[in-house]
């Protein structure tokens, strides 16, 4: 995708031209592309939130479907991520400034005992993408801190992952915490990591499996909005 | 019996020998040379040995089916087969599998922890999970199954977006070996890492072998 890189001059292209190129500057890991183009289109009158979703979003979803189709690997999805991670730190505090409404809010981190954060830093960028508020707990979380969490930023959301077999049934340890507290239905559960599947994401009392950070989005776009709904029904 | 190279076992694995031997051990490539050295050291004579590709180590999803292809192939061959592969990485389907199969497979989450002892490593994993392990056949093939794979060769600047949160690598030595311990420390230097050599012989996987053929 990046064959006639050297010969293209951002500022030259139209906004449709400079959106798509974007996307290949994001498929191709350039950060300082990407920095620039945003930059671009925010000097010819862009809203944040368009650049961020159009430009940055729409890009990112082509890296994610390369991905699950065997075509893209780990090393170069993160190249896209740290790419799209300089559009948004330029987009994010103009997206607060503009006062863009929360799609919900949602506590994340890596279970107790497993400091593997790949996964779980792609997934809450895209849920940030998205229109989520996010609040990443980092690594090596225990029932207390997502529980706290939870609590203290009033979520709707919470994101559990594990890389490892060994770590993954400590998400059961939190999910039984929240039963036993009267507060498992306050939240939409989401879990994720490589070891997982559908069917320990049932087994353990969760909402939802998501096999990527793409269906973490849409998964919880859709318990979003049946969760209005059922607010709105009264 | 005389092993392929590292490289060959990472790729390729180990052709069953077919020497007339009654038991079959279908084996990670990883672990083959730990293997063979248990079963020379008891004179084991009625063993025969194959490998799966060691590389499957990094794409667990693809163990669970080539074990089933492997053992399918081979049990009309012999009176018994055992599979030795802990879970590895595949959730519980390896262990399924084998319970279908009825063949014993090695217990514990992973060869770190049998070749350390699965009790002490479970212990010692408690305070001890910010460690990144080596055994003697990574250490030897650490750009094949680490530095390649995770795309360190093109883009070193990955290091730390995937090394950040571990704090040291233990070189779990299943052998005595001079080089092997250099190699692993240059390992835990190229990946910004403390570096600790911890000897655990073979651990877990010479007991089973023990309890099983025995």
């Amino acid at each position: 995708m990046a064959d006639q890189e050297d010969d293209i001059i951002l500022s030259e292209l139209d906004d449709e031209a400079l959106a798509l190129q974007m996307h290949d500057d994001l498929y191709d890991g350039l950060k300082d592309e990407i920095e620039e183009g945003v930059n671009i289109l925010l000097g010819r009158g862009w809203e944040p939130y368009d650049v961020l979703t159009k430009a940055l979003v729409a890009g990112m979803t082509i890296v994610g479907i390369d991905f699950r189709d065997g075509i893209l690997f780990v090393p170069e999805v993160l190249l896209a991520a740290n790419a799209m991670k300089g559009g948004m730190a330029i987009l994010k505090p103009l997206l607060a400034e503009t006062g863009a409404p929360s799609v919900g809010t949602m506590v994340i981190g890596t279970v107790k005992g497993d400091i593997h954060d790949i996964g779980k830093n792609l997934v809450a960028m895209m849920m940030e993408g998205a229109g989520f508020d996010i609040h990443d707990l980092g690594i090596n979380n225990s029932v207390d801190a997502y529980i706290d969490a939870l609590k203290e930023h009033n979520a709707d959301l919470l994101g559990m992952s594990a890389l490892l077999t060994t770590t993954m049934p400590y998400m059961k340890v939190v999910i039984d915490t929240l039963v036993e507290n009267g507060i498992r239905d306050n939240y939409i559960v989401m879990v994720g990591g490589a070891p997982l599947n559908e069917e320990f994401g049932k087994a353990i009392g969760a909402d939802a499996y998501c096999r990527d950070a793409a269906v973490a989005v849409e998964t919880a776009k859709e318990f979003m909005e049946r969760k209005h709904n059922q607010m709105a029904a009264g | 019996m005389q092993l392929p190279d590292a490289t060959t076992l990472t790729t390729s694995g180990l052709a069953a020998s077919g020497s007339g031997g009654r038991i079959l051990l279908i084996a990670c490539g990883a672990i083959a040379r730990e293997v063979l050295a248990v079963t020379e050291a008891n004179g084991w004579d009625h063993i025969d040995l194959t490998c799966l590709p060691a590389i499957l180590h990094n794409h667990p999803e693809r163990i669970a089916p080539a074990i089933e292809q492997a053992v399918t192939k081979h049990r009309n061959q012999y009176a018994q087969i055992f599979v030795l592969y802990a879970d590895c990485g595949t959730g519980g389907k390896l262990f399924d599998l084998c319970k279908k199969l009825g063949v014993e497979m090695l217990k514990g989450p992973h060869c770190y922890s049998f070749f350390e002892g699965n009790a002490v490593f479970e212990d010692r994993s408690k305070d001890e999970f910010t460690a990144f392990y080596l055994t003697d056949f990574l250490v030897r093939q650490f750009d094949a199954f680490v530095w390649k794979p995770l795309g360190l060769d093109r883009h070193p600047g990955l290091r730390d977006t995937y090394f950040a949160n571990y704090e040291k690598l233990v070189y779990q030595a299943q052998s005595q070996d001079d080089d092997l311990d250099r190699k692993a420390k240059d390992c835990a230097a190229r990946l910004g890492l403390k570096y600790e050599r911890r000897f655990t012989g073979y651990g877990d996987l010479e007991r089973e072998l023990i309890d099983w053929i025995s």
